[in-house]
């Protein structure tokens, strides 16, 4: 099973090659048959790969320890679910999910690319064929993850138990459809550059394989930041960790890309500029790859650090980026511009989006990099944290936010600025009335917290006025309004709902950040500790038994209003086989806010310190992104957007009342 | 405004408003960046009393003494010099003597390192890579089995 896979793996990449050279053949020699190459073999490819990665996580299944990749990251006595799941917690084996992702998208252009033009779809295949090609290169000669231990040892070396968490299973599978769903971006946008042609055509397909890699990178971030969150006992959402970076960077560029394909498609305008997006988006997914994989920075996650691998993914990130760009340096001229519009319009306001998504892109990027470069240059090592980053990512993101609700309200070509204004009154209003409860009611001196919450309700009443607007609220009866809404285009709703989710995670963060209560406290059983008005009791301490750990589970009671309101547990947990400790988390949700309780030492007097946060509408956090991503999912089921659905009209069944 | 103008106009707006978070990405990376040091580099280093700095090491055997509720005390070291840390706060769980550690804080005036973070991220060998770079320069460092 493990040399089936093994082989398929090797011949997979030896497909990539031919998957790689003989359609671009075709497409530039004019020659049908060398192009028709492309579709089965992207389709066989993916079943190859598909095939190995079943073999490796057949080998986890069954705990095969002479695959030296299973010895090092598995144990017999290991759940069933983590087993499985360990096939990609581990260096060999993501990459193997990246490889598998990365083909399952070029399978899925060759079998629903039917309408594509013939010479576009083979060179965006092709174009997948080379990173294909690459990475199977990259796997194969550095990180093979069906090498085999000889003599096969009787137990392995047990994952490492911070990752053995349901959140790991699903995070890194979504992270990285996210990031390789950009590199179809990528590939029409090098096939636009190869034909030295692009049209609104050309966006309308490149906008929904590029939602789709975000919605799924919207949910991985979210993800990761929630496991963070519960597992690591440090109770924060965001640490400005380089890893994170590597895949917030992907996500602002690509939320960029969304906005300007948006214009290209109804105005065939930044035609270039949204070429030249999708090949910085898929960039910055490659190097999140390399600055992950490598291991040149410091972070909670850097596990491989070999650094044959990181000079390999070096290679390969500038074979890919610095061959993109100087392609677009040399087609770019080629393209021609679109249609003009006023600097106050839709268009006007999809720029400013693309200006400061960017901008903030940058930064972001400077800040990751800025140690690597330092510690080349004079051998310092710095760290770039937090305080970097809320002084030159928040400045940019605060005026971005303001701005949203405008954007929808502008007309295509030439916007009236203050009729936008003059109907957002009310979202205005609401925030104003929002920033004055919170300085008046909960806290006086804490300007700058009232200001963000007035801020997220700025945004949420603006997506919810751009609605209530386009189903003509206040123009026409109730019914009709109603008729109107479900009428409009899903992707209207989808991206007003997407806005209302950005508000939504602004509150979460802001409200957490800015007026959580923390208490570190010693107590012993019986003890008390009072957080945010409320009381919490320590009950308990007894040890369990866990299938490959052991821990001390703490209870504890919360306690509101004299009233028992439920029971929390918390527990300081060792992994036998690696001799490792984790904290788990006792979290109690109560509403939208959460109670969090972190074990801490032992004390001599027979206590246990303990960290409590209670930490008010923190779920909004990851709230806002679920509420994106169903945006983004209402968007790309717009019958406009998916592939190959011709133009139907709809035949009114009704006579319509004239309004 | 003839159209040349508008553009014009928008071009140097757009240019202002990089320029402005050039200015002040610049600005944040010499404000809001920490230095890394060892024990050793602090003995020709000269860090004033307040300014932030990350200070790693690992942590000297015998040191740790745990005071009333969350305080801690404990000497980080590489073996030529240590340097005594307090800190107020639940240690990391893979905090332990002699293995490595990474701290933030200031000096204050007495000397006393005073921690508000203390990381005990690691990769799999259970140590930072500053820390491991740091003491393999040193020639203490000791491969681990």
């Amino acid at each position: 099973m493990v040399e089936l896979g093994h082989f398929a793996l090797v011949l997979a990449f030896a497909l990539t090659l031919v998957q790689s050279i003989i359609p671009i053949i075709g497409s530039q020699r004019n020659d049908a048959r060398l192009m028709a190459v492309a579709s089965p073999v992207a389709v066989a490819v993916f079943a190859l790969i598909a095939m190995a990665f079943i073999a490796l996580t057949w080998a986890y299944v069954v705990s095969d320890f002479s695959v030296r990749n299973v010895y090092e990251n598995s144990h017999s006595m290991k759940p069933m679910l983590y087993k499985i799941t360990g096939t990609w917690g581990n260096h060999e084996g993501s990459m193997l999910l990246w490889v598998l992702i990365l083909t399952l998208f070029s399978a899925l252009v060759a079998v629903f690319g039917r309408n594509l033009p013939a010479t576009l779809k083979t060179n965006v295949l092709a174009v997948q064929g080379w990173v294909g090609a690459a990475f199977l290169l990259f796997i194969l000669a550095t990180s093979n993850p069906f090498a085999r231990l000889v003599p096969a040892p009787f137990e392995g070396q047990d994952l490492n138990p911070i990752l053995q968490d349901i959140g790991l299973a699903i995070h890194p599978p979504m992270l990285y459809l996210g990031y390789v769903g950009f590199s179809v971006s990528f590939s029409f946008a090098v096939a636009a550059l190869i034909e030295g042609r692009i049209d609104a055509a050309w966006a309308r397909w490149v906008r929904p394989w590029t939602l789709g890699a975000w919605i799924f990178l919207t949910g991985g971030i979210a993800m990761g930041s929630y496991w963070a969150y519960y597992e690591l006992g440090w109770g924060g959402f965001w640490f400005w960790d380089p890893v994170e970076n590597a895949s917030f960077m992907p996500w602002l560029a690509g939320t960029a890309l969304l906005h300007s394909a948006l214009v290209m498609e109804k105005r065939s305008a930044l035609k270039i500029w949204t070429v030249l997006l999708a090949i910085i988006t898929f960039s910055l997914s490659l190097l999140g790859t390399f600055l992950v994989r490598s291991g040149v920075l410091t972070s909670v996650h850097a596990f491989a650090t070999d650094p044959t691998r990181g000079v390999f993914i070096l290679i390969i990130l500038s074979l890919f980026v610095g061959g993109s760009f100087a392609l677009f340096a040399f087609r770019a001229p080629s393209l021609t511009a679109g249609g003009v519009f006023q600097p106050i319009s839709r268009e006007g306001s999809l720029v400013l989006n693309n200006l400061f998504l960017t901008t903030a892109t940058a930064t972001v990027l400077i800040g990751t990099l800025y140690p690597l470069l330092i510690e080349a240059v004079s051998g310092d090592k710095i760290s770039v944290g937090a305080p970097f980053f809320n002084l030159t990512f928040g400045p940019l993101m605060i005026p971005l936010l303001a701005l949203v609700p405008f954007g929808p309200l502008l007309a295509w070509k030439r916007g009236d600025l203050y009729a936008a204004a003059q109907r957002l009154s009310w979202a205005l209003g609401g925030a104003i009335l929002a920033t004055l409860v919170v300085m008046i009611f909960v806290d006086r001196t804490m300007l700058f917290a009232a200001l963000g919450i007035g801020l997220a309700v700025w945004l949420f009443l603006g997506a919810l006025t751009d609605i209530a607007l386009r189903s003509g609220f206040g123009n026409t009866s109730f019914a009709n309004m109603r008729r109107r809404f479900f009428g409009l285009p899903r992707s209207a709703h989808g991206g007003a709902l997407a806005h209302l989710g950005l508000g939504v995670a602004l509150l979460g963060i802001v409200a957490t950040t800015a007026f959580q209560s923390e208490h570190i406290v010693a107590l012993k059983p019986g003890e008390s500790a009072d957080i945010a008005g409320r009381t919490l009791r320590f009950e308990r301490l007894t040890p369990f038994q866990g299938p490959n750990y052991t821990e001390d589970q703490a209870r504890f009671t919360l306690i509101s209003g004299n009233r028992e309101v439920g029971s929390v547990m918390s527990a300081k947990r060792l992994y036998t086989a690696r001799q490792m400790p984790t904290t788990e988390a006792g979290i109690m949700t109560r509403g939208f806010s959460q109670l969090y309780v972190a074990l801490g030492d032992p004390t001599p007097d027979g206590g246990i310190v303990v960290r409590i946060w209670w930490k008010p509408m923190v779920t909004m956090i990851w709230l806002g992104p679920l509420l994106m991503m169903i945006g983004g999912i209402l968007s790309i089921s717009d019958r406009r957007l998916r592939i190959g659905a011709p133009a139907r009209r709809k035949v009114p069944t009704t006579l319509q009342p004239a309004e | 405004m003839t159209r040349k103008q508008k553009r014009l106009s928008v071009i140097l707006g757009a240019l202002a408003f990089l320029g402005m978070a050039t200015g002040l990405t610049f600005y944040a990376l010499g404000q809001r960046t920490s230095f890394f040091y060892m024990p050793e580099d602090l003995q020709t280093a000269a860090v004033p009393a307040g300014q932030r700095i990350r200070l790693g090491g690992l942590v000297e055997a015998g040191t740790v003494l745990r005071g009333q509720g969350t305080d801690v005390a404990f000497s980080v070291t590489d073996g030529t010099d240590s340097v005594k840390v307090v800190y107020a706060g639940i240690l990391p769980d893979l905090f332990r003597e002699e293995q490595g550690v990474v701290t933030e804080g200031a000096f204050r005036e007495d000397g006393t390192f005073v921690a508000d973070s203390v990381l005990a991220k690691h990769d799999e060998n259970y140590m930072p890579k500053e820390v491991a770079e740091g003491l393999k320069a040193k020639g203490v460092w000791q491969e681990e089995q």
